[in-house]
Order: C-alpha cells, then sequence, then structure tokens
C-alpha cells in the first residue's frame, strides 16, 4: 500500500523586541546565564505581567500579513504545566481568543506551481529558559538559564495542508522569508529564534480520511525537520503495514539516532487546564491600533519579485532566486544603487554568491558573505567600463572572497590591469602573423563575422587576458584593412 | 483612656511633641510585652524600624518630612513583598524566602515616611478566616486570647485592635480585612478591585484580591487608603483614575436621604448568631435614624456566592501557587531522586492542608472534563451576581450587611472546612462583584462582649461616598474607643 504524508506545523517564532513581553529585562540572546531576568520572569511571587506594546504590534502585524481574521478582542489564558524551565509552572498563552485565525500563506513550488498553506491561528505567548544538564555524569543536578523566559513568542498553526517533504521544505524556507520580511523576528533557528514542531499522520494514498497525528519537537534546523519527516515515514508505514495503530502522541527527535522517540511518561502533559490569565486585562484591538500594524507591513516576497521583473528588467527565474531571501534581495538592491547593473549583479550573486551560501550551515545568510555588496557593484562597474575583462573578474573573485580587498585595489595590487592599448599592437600583429590564424583571417575578410571571436580568444591568451575586448576589435579590423 | 490613632499620632508627630523614635520604641516595647499572648506577627522589624525612624525624625529636623504621616509605625500582613526583609505567607514552602524588590505598596509606604515595623500573621496564602492555618502559629483575639481573630488577615487586626502597632495592611480576597476587623472591634476596608496595586502581594485568586487599610477608626482607613491607592504600570489589573482625598472628602457627606439597601438574602437570620444579630439590627436602625432610607431588597444569586467564590479563587489559586516547587526559591526537600520527586515532596511538605484542599479543588475545577461543569459556570454566576450588586445599587447608594454571621470563636471550633467557609458569607460576594466595602465596629454581643461588625458596601470606585457614609455612621454608633480590650498595649 502507498502512504500519502499528511503534514502541519506548528512555527513558534521569537519576536524582535527591545524588551521581553511582560517586563523590561532586554530581550537579546546569550550573556551569561540569569543575567537578563528580574522578578517577573523569574515568576518570583508577587510579580505581575504588563503587556509590551511592541510585542503585541509585531505579532498583529504577522497576522494581518498573513491575511488572518483578526478579532476586536484577544486574551491571555495561562497554560499550566510543571517544567523547571517555566518559572511559574504556567506559561502565558492564548487559547481561546486568538489574536488571530484564518489566513493562509502562499507557497512557491516551482513548476508544481503555488498552494495555500492555511493557518488555523496565530497567537503570542512567552518563551521558557534553558534547562542545562551537565555532561559529567557523576552530577546530580541540573542548572537552568532563564535568560530567554518570557521571551515574546509568537505561535503559528497550519492546517495540515502538506502533502509531501518537498512541500513541508518549501514551507519551512518561504514561511522563514515571509517572517524575515516582515522583519519580526531573527528567525535562526541555531539560536532557537525560529522552531518548527511537525504534526505528522500518513493515509493510503486516496483516502481523505485523516490518520492519527504524531507530534515532534527538538527539530532545531530544516535538514532535521526533514531527516524527521523520512524517519516518520519509515515508522509509522511500517506500523500500519503490520496493522498496528500509530498513537496520537507526542515523540522527540533523537539526533544521535536519527530517530523520533516517545516522550518518558513524566514529560508528557496531557491536561494544561487552561484559563484566562486574571492578571492581564482584555487587549482591543481598536480599527486605529490595527490600521496602525498595517501600515507596518512591509512589500512581500511575491510583490518584491513582480518589481524585480520589472523595475530592474530581470528575468523570471532571476527575479525569483534573489527575492526567495530577503536578505539576498537586500544585497542585491543595495548593489543596484551603487551601481545600476542589474543583470550583471545579478548574475554575481546567483552564481558565487548562492554557490558560497549553499556551502554554508543554514542560518547563515548572504548578509554574512565576505564579499560585501559595494563591492560587487565595485566589481560589475570595472567589467562595464572595460577596466578589467570578465576574465579577470573571474581572477580578482577569489580573493576578493578570501582577503575582502576591494576588487580594485586586487587590480592594482596584482598587477591584473588591462593591456596598454599601446602595447596591444605588437600582441595583435604577432597572431595575425601566426600561419595557424590564416585561415580564421580568410573567414573574417569574406564575411564570416564569428571568426572575429577566434582571433580575439587568440590575443586574449596570448595577452594573459588582460586585452580590452573593447579595444581589440577595432584594432584587428584596423590592421587587416577593414574599416 | 483609648488607644492612639494614627492621625493623632501625626498630629503630636507635627507638632514636635514627640519624634519617630520615641514612637517605633514605644510600639516596640508595646509588642515585647504582648506579643507572647497575641503572637500577630512573623516578623518584627526592630533595628530596621529604629534606623528608619532616626532617618524619619532627621527629615523632621530639617521640616521636609515625605508625608504628614512620616514617621508612623504600620504593620503589613506577610504576603506583602518587602526588599531584604522576608516574606513568607505564613508557609513553610517559604519560610526563608528574602524578596529582592519592593512590593508597590510597600513601597508607598516608605516613600510617604512610615516606619513598617512588622510582617504580620495570616492564614497560609491568606486561605482561610481564623489564623489558625498559618504555618508559623495562630494569631490569637486581644478581647478573649482563647479565641481566635479570624483571618485571614488575623495579625494584620490583632496588632491593631492590641494596641501593637497604631495601623496595619491587610488583604481582602474573600473577607480577609472585614471578617478579622470584626471580629477584633476595628475598621477594614476592602476597596474596589483595581483601586489598590497588587504588584508586590503574593497572589491568591488574582482577580479577586485587594490590598486594604486596617485601623482603629474612619479617618485613618480613610487617610492610609489615600497612601496606597493609585495606577501603577506594574500591574495591568490598576485602575487609571484619580486619588482624591478621601480624609478630606470624607467629611463632606450626609447619610439624611440616602438610600441604603438591605438585602434580605443577608438578614434570613440563618446561621447567625443571635447576640451578633440583634448588634447589627440595631446598627441598621442607627442608619434609619441619621435619616437614611433603609430599602429592602433582593439579591437572588447570593445564595450561589460560596460555591462560586471556591471555584473561582481555588481555580486561580492552584496556578498561582504552582511556581512553589523548591527549584529557584523557598523550600525545597532533601535528597530528591530526580525532579519530579523534587516538585511533588517540596510541595506535599511545604503547604498546610487548607492550601493543598484549595490547590486541589481548583485543579480539579479546571481539569478537562470538568471546566464547564465548574470553572465555566461559576464564572457565570460570578457575573450574575454582579448584576445583582448593580441593580441593588441602582436602588440605594449603598448596601448594608452583617460582617460576619458570628462573633470570634474558639480556636480549634471550625475543623470542618465547610463551616469554616460559612464565615465568610456575607463578605466574599463583594469580591465577585469587585465593589468596595467596610466593615465598622457595630457593638458587643450582650453576653460575651465580643465585639460585632456592620458592612457598608458601595459600587466601583466609590470610596468617597463610602467613607463619607461611614464616618457619620462611626460617630452615631459610638463604639470605637469606648472599650479597650482584654490583652492591649
Ligand atoms: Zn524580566
Amino acid at each position: 500500500m502507498d502512504f500519502e504524508i499528511v503534514i502541519g506545523f506548528e512555527v513558534h517564532t521569537e519576536l524582535k523586541t527591545k524588551t521581553k513581553v511582560w517586563c523590561a529585562c532586554a530581550n537579546e540572546f546569550g550573556g551569561p546565564p540569569n543575567s537578563h531576568v528580574c522578578p517577573v520572569c523569574l515568576g518570583m511571587p508577587g510579580s505581575l505581567p504588563v503587556l509590551n506594546r511592541e510585542a503585541f504590534t509585531l505579532a498583529l502585524k504577522t497576522a494581518l500579513a498573513l491575511q488572518c481574521d483578526v478579532p476586536r478582542i484577544t486574551t491571555f489564558d495561562r497554560k499550566n504545566y510543571y517544567y523547571p524551565d517555566l518559572p511559574k509552572n504556567y506559561q502565558i498563552s492564548q487559547n481561546d481568543k486568538f489574536l488571530g485565525t484564518g489566513g493562509y500563506l502562499e507557497i512557491d513550488l516551482g513548476e508544481a506551481g503555488h498552494k495555500k498553506i492555511r493557518i488555523h491561528n496565530i497567537h503570542l505567548e512567552e518563551d521558557a529558559g534553558k534547562n542545562i544538564h551537565p555532561e559529567d555524569k557523576n552530577v546530580t543536578y541540573s542548572l537552568v538559564d532563564l535568560n530567554r523566559a518570557g521571551v515574546p513568542l509568537l505561535e503559528i498553526v497550519t492546517q495540515p495542508d502538506i502533502r509531501s517533504k518537498e512541500e513541508a521544505a518549501a514551507f519551512m524556507t518561504q514561511m522563514r522569508n515571509f517572517l524575515q520580511y516582515l522583519d519580526v523576528s531573527d528567525c535562526k533557528m541555531q539560536e532557537g529564534s525560529l522552531r518548527f514542531e511537525l504534526n505528522m499522520s500518513l493515509r493510503p494514498k486516496g483516502s481523505d480520511a485523516f490518520g492519527q497525528k504524531v507530534e515532534v519537537k527538538n527539530l532545531n534546523s530544516m535538514s532535521v525537520v526533514l531527516k524527521c519527516i523520512d524517519a516518520e515515514f519509515d515508522r509509522q508505514s511500517d506500523m500500519l503495514r503490520n496493522g498496528e495503530r500509530v498513537m496520537s502522541e507526542t515523540r522527540l527527535w533523537d539526533e544521535v539516532k536519527n530517530e523520533t522517540r516517545a516522550m518518558r511518561s513524566k514529560e508528557r502533559a496531557n491536561d494544561y487546564r487552561y484559563f484566562p490569565d486574571p492578571d492581564l486585562v482584555d487587549v482591543d484591538i481598536t480599527p486605529e491600533i490595527r490600521a496602525a500594524a498595517q501600515a507596518t507591513i512591509p512589500e512581500l516576497p511575491l510583490a518584491r519579485r513582480r518589481r524585480f521583473e520589472e523595475q530592474y528588467g530581470l528575468p523570471a527565474y532571476d527575479a525569483s532566486v534573489l527575492t526567495a531571501s530577503f536578505t539576498t534581495a537586500n544585497y542585491f538592491e543595495k548593489a543596484v544603487e551603487s551601481h545600476p547593473s542589474p543583470k550583471g549583479i545579478s548574475n554575481w550573486i546567483m552564481t558565487e554568491g548562492l554557490a558560497w551560501l549553499n556551502k554554508q550551515p543554514e542560518d547563515t545568510t548572504i548578509d554574512d558573505f565576505p564579499v560585501k555588496s559595494a563591492a560587487i557593484a565595485e566589481l560589475v562597474k570595472l567589467i562595464d567600463t572595460g577596466a578589467i575583462t570578465g576574465k579577470i573578474a573571474k581572477q580578482v573573485f577569489p580573493i576578493m572572497l578570501e582577503t575582502g580587498k576591494s576588487p580594485a585595489v586586487i587590480v592594482e595590487e596584482k598587477g591584473l590591469k588591462p593591456v596598454d592599448d599601446s602595447a596591444l599592437g605588437p600582441i595583435i600583429d604577432e597572431v595575425l602573423a601566426d600561419p595557424r590564424n590564416e585561415k580564421t583571417i580568410a573567414d573574417l575578410r569574406g564575411g564570416k563575422a564569428a571568426a572575429m571571436g577566434a582571433l580575439m580568444g587568440a590575443v586574449m591568451k596570448r595577452s594573459g587576458g588582460k586585452a580590452n575586448p573593447a579595444t581589440v576589435t577595432p584594432l584587428i579590423r584596423k590592421k587587416l584593412g577593414l574599416e | 483612656m483609648h488607644l492612639p490613632t494614627a492621625h493623632e499620632l501625626s498630629e503630636q508627630l507635627n507638632r514636635g511633641e514627640t519624634t519617630s523614635v520615641k514612637l517605633t520604641q514605644q510600639y516596640l516595647e508595646k509588642i515585647e510585652r504582648t506579643e507572647p499572648r497575641l503572637h500577630s506577627f512573623i516578623t518584627v522589624l526592630g533595628h530596621e524600624a529604629l534606623a528608619a525612624a532616626e532617618a524619619s525624625d532627621r527629615r523632621r529636623a530639617y521640616e521636609l518630612p515625605k508625608s504628614p504621616f512620616d514617621g508612623v509605625p504600620v504593620a503589613v500582613k506577610d504576603n506583602m513583598i518587602t526588599k531584604g526583609t522576608k516574606t513568607t505567607c505564613a508557609s513553610r514552602i517559604l519560610d526563608n524566602f528574602v524578596p529582592p524588590y519592593n512590593g508597590t505598596v510597600v513601597q508607598k509606604l516608605q516613600d510617604a515616611g512610615m516606619i513598617v515595623i512588622g510582617k504580620a500573621n495570616l492564614d497560609e496564602f491568606a486561605m482561610g478566616s481564623s489564623t489558625e492555618n498559618s504555618a508559623f502559629g495562630r494569631s490569637n483575639n486581644p478581647w478573649n486570647t482563647d479565641l481566635v481573630p479570624g483571618g485571614s488577615s488575623g495579625g494584620s487586626a490583632t496588632c491593631v485592635a492590641g494596641g501593637q502597632v497604631p495601623w496595619s495592611l491587610g488583604s481582602d480576597t474573600g473577607g480577609s480585612i472585614r471578617q478579622p476587623a470584626a471580629l477584633c472591634g476595628i475598621v477594614g476596608m476592602k476597596p474596589t478591585y483595581g483601586r489598590v496595586s497588587r504588584y508586590g502581594l503574593v497572589a491568591f485568586a488574582s482577580s479577586l484580591d485587594q490590598i486594604g487599610p486596617m485601623t482603629l477608626d474612619v479617618e485613618d482607613t480613610a487617610h492610609l487608603l489615600k497612601m496606597i491607592s493609585g495606577y501603577d504600570t506594574k500591574d495591568s489589573t490598576s485602575a487609571n483614575l484619580p486619588v482624591p482625598d478621601y480624609a478630606e472628602e470624607m467629611r463632606k457627606g450626609s447619610l439624611r436621604g440616602k438610600k441604603v439597601a438591605r438585602p434580605k438574602e443577608f438578614f434570613t437570620g440563618e446561621g447567625m448568631d443571635a447576640g451578633v444579630a440583634r448588634v447589627v439590627d440595631a446598627a441598621v436602625e442607627k442608619l434609619a435614624s441619621l435619616g437614611a432610607e433603609i430599602v429592602d431588597v433582593s439579591m437572588p444569586h447570593l445564595k450561589y456566592s460560596i460555591s462560586c467564590y471556591y471555584l473561582v479563587a481555588t481555580a486561580e489559586c492552584s496556578s498561582n501557587l504552582a511556581r512553589y516547587d523548591g527549584a529557584q526559591y523557598g523550600y525545597r526537600t532533601e535528597g530528591a531522586k530526580n525532579i519530579v520527586e523534587m516538585f511533588s515532596k517540596s510541595r506535599a511538605e511545604g503547604f498546610g492542608a487548607e492550601v493543598k484542599r484549595r490547590i486541589m479543588m481548583g485543579t480539579h475545577a479546571l481539569s478537562a472534563g470538568y471546566y464547564d461543569a465548574y470553572y465555566s459556570k461559576a464564572l457565570k454566576i460570578r457575573t450574575l451576581l454582579k448584576q445583582d450588586y448593580d441593580a441593588a445599587l441602582k436602588q440605594a447608594d449603598l448596601i448594608v450587611a452583617p460582617t460576619s454571621p458570628i462573633p470570634a470563636f474558639p480556636a480549634g471550633a471550625k475543623a470542618d472546612p465547610m463551616s469554616m467557609y460559612l464565615c465568610d458569607i456575607f463578605t466574599l460576594s463583594l469580591n465577585l462583584a469587585g465593589y468596595c466595602g467596610i466593615s465598622l465596629p457595630a457593638g458587643f454581643t450582650a453576653n460575651e462582649g465580643l465585639p460585632v461588625g456592620v458592612q457598608l458596601f458601595a459600587g466601583a470606585f466609590e470610596e468617597v461616598k463610602l467613607l463619607q457614609a461611614s464616618y457619620e455612621f462611626e460617630k452615631a454608633l459610638g463604639v470605637v474607643g469606648s472599650r479597650l480590650p482584654a490583652v492591649v498595649g
């Protein structure tokens, strides 16, 4: 029997605010353990939460950008469970009057077209701290770092609309990109500011019914999520083939064994006893508040892609590749700003930039690329003005990547300047005198324009690539009396 | 002879007839003399109080007092967070908890130059009506030390009634200020929910808790209320409303022509001590003799108030008290083998029986499958109760009610939880509605000579109206200062 994958995601993203969601502590990654804490985020007796308006606005902006239905009144609830990284032993979240319901993210599946992944709900909550278990097995304690406790966390719960690993991959990268476009989160999976929890079930191909879904946590990169989908597919399909029932449960990804495992019973929470948090008041999303949040929504990926085609005259493929990442698109536009040669710049980014990026860890962006946008622009400018040839540029680039130096400096230092036009004459004379080129010269004289290319190649070779093609052609024609 | 009120002490200080150090020393001596019999305090702040008093006297010497009450001693219930001073909530689980911050109300007292002289005893986490649930031993009623002072703000009541401190702060979740005030013969007020910041009040039931004054007379209540009230950006539920000068406004009203609602459900006589009933009835007549019109009303949902209260309050407490797990602060069990054992043993050993009972009740009320039948229904009843209050307050300016069905009772007499819960039958509906109320000394039972209280209620943020009526009513009743308790400092 063939099975079809059914996947929904719970996307957790830490919002990029100055302070935490209920207190004035800095919302910063890292720092010595328990250095960004106060009575409120420590859950001290007597402390009370107060909603951070910035966090709320970023959450609202995301809900509106995802076309969610946003109610007039939204409220917070307590989710009760015991865990040492949760200082109050309840998490302030939303479970009833969500910030947003409905809505969707439209993902681009390349040749397979577009697909809308529907949103079940979007809500604002607080992140937990981190438990640290010392490596030494003889140690009988664990430590808790609460720097992350109380960091605003946005949870986007999708409908089970994803049907393959490829769709899952497209959803994850495009959701991350969407959130980066909105500028609501750093979206760094290694630092935990973006996390995907997987809800996955299988069903016989052609069936409309849903199977028992399994929830998997502890997936700290997109590649791990994809590995997990494979592992769960194998596990669940084996069970179903053997006539076993898949349990609806929460499982953890085991990075060492590359498989999921059931949570131990003590890690399992079955009744969160949600109820409205009496310490917080209803949030009234007035038309003014809503309009203000709406106004902060920037140009989103699809619109930017269309603009890249129109404004810069880029081919559809270039526009889609460049805008598939917020940072890459920004990098491109910055480069074009300093040297308006969109296609030339696009070519360099798409070949060299993205080739480099593909070899880096998942969270890397083009901003980490040693060659900055100004340097790429300068390189293209050197080519466009004939200061160097494309061939020289290919020699200059690896040095830029390695040293971070500007292309002009490298050209100067390495003596890669084009051959002086006065030095070209003898080189061209030699080429034209070479008996091996007799036939080519005859072809050129006979009107075969393509023959010029072969002569040019010979001149370039002899000059070590330093000849400026723009100068070589008229010189050859002149020397052959073709003017 | 009567116990000096805080406004009298303030006048003495302002006239230079005494100093804060003298006053503080006197009160510390009174505490030392009477504390073995009253046990009002969990912590007495001797050195700290004297140091603060010296600073206050220096300010007065330079004629720079922070407020008219600069240098006047005060006690706070030990569920109010005090920076650097242990805050126990009368629980073993917070036995050695020294908070790193000040609650807003305590900060306001210090900003007014007042001397926090002690942390008063209470029922553990403010759960109880007798102060017997304190992990550090019960407090005793100054009128008869074999009797309880009521609760949960029992220590805050005994220290004022017993003359150990001129005034104090309690907290009222279902009557925890008003009932002990009545049983100890003092004034106790629960302000409107949101009038006083809860930041730094260790939560029992967040939607009901409110800090309020416990004083010898209405005038002191007005002064202390002004000092602790106001909007606080640290408490989302605090009201952003101006704070009137209550002591000033209090003198401007008259009961003549005012309508006072008498809900029949409060006056059925059922479960009511006959001696208490006589005093309360006489008080209502006194209201009429002052020119108030007594309007008989019905508040049909009052009969559900105990059930409703014990669902809402316990549900909230089950979540509020989840943080006491031994991980970060407070009591931690020894030698637990894993985290689950550490949590459960720390809680099993750290909490007393009544707290555990309420955590279990609340956990049950919120559980899947029971939520709709219990918690959700309780919220609906709460709305109906509030509507009863609104209807009564539409017909009348104020509501009158007894404070407690019985006078102070012997320790151990209410071992059955339900009989203890019934002590609050006249007080807890006000917290569910969120409005303000006060218990005033109305007289003494004829047989035992024990104090009896009477309550007045007013609508949201109508503290001025409530205090105006109380000020006149108190004078007419003539109880304040008329008798001294058996134990007095
Ligand atoms: Zn904090």
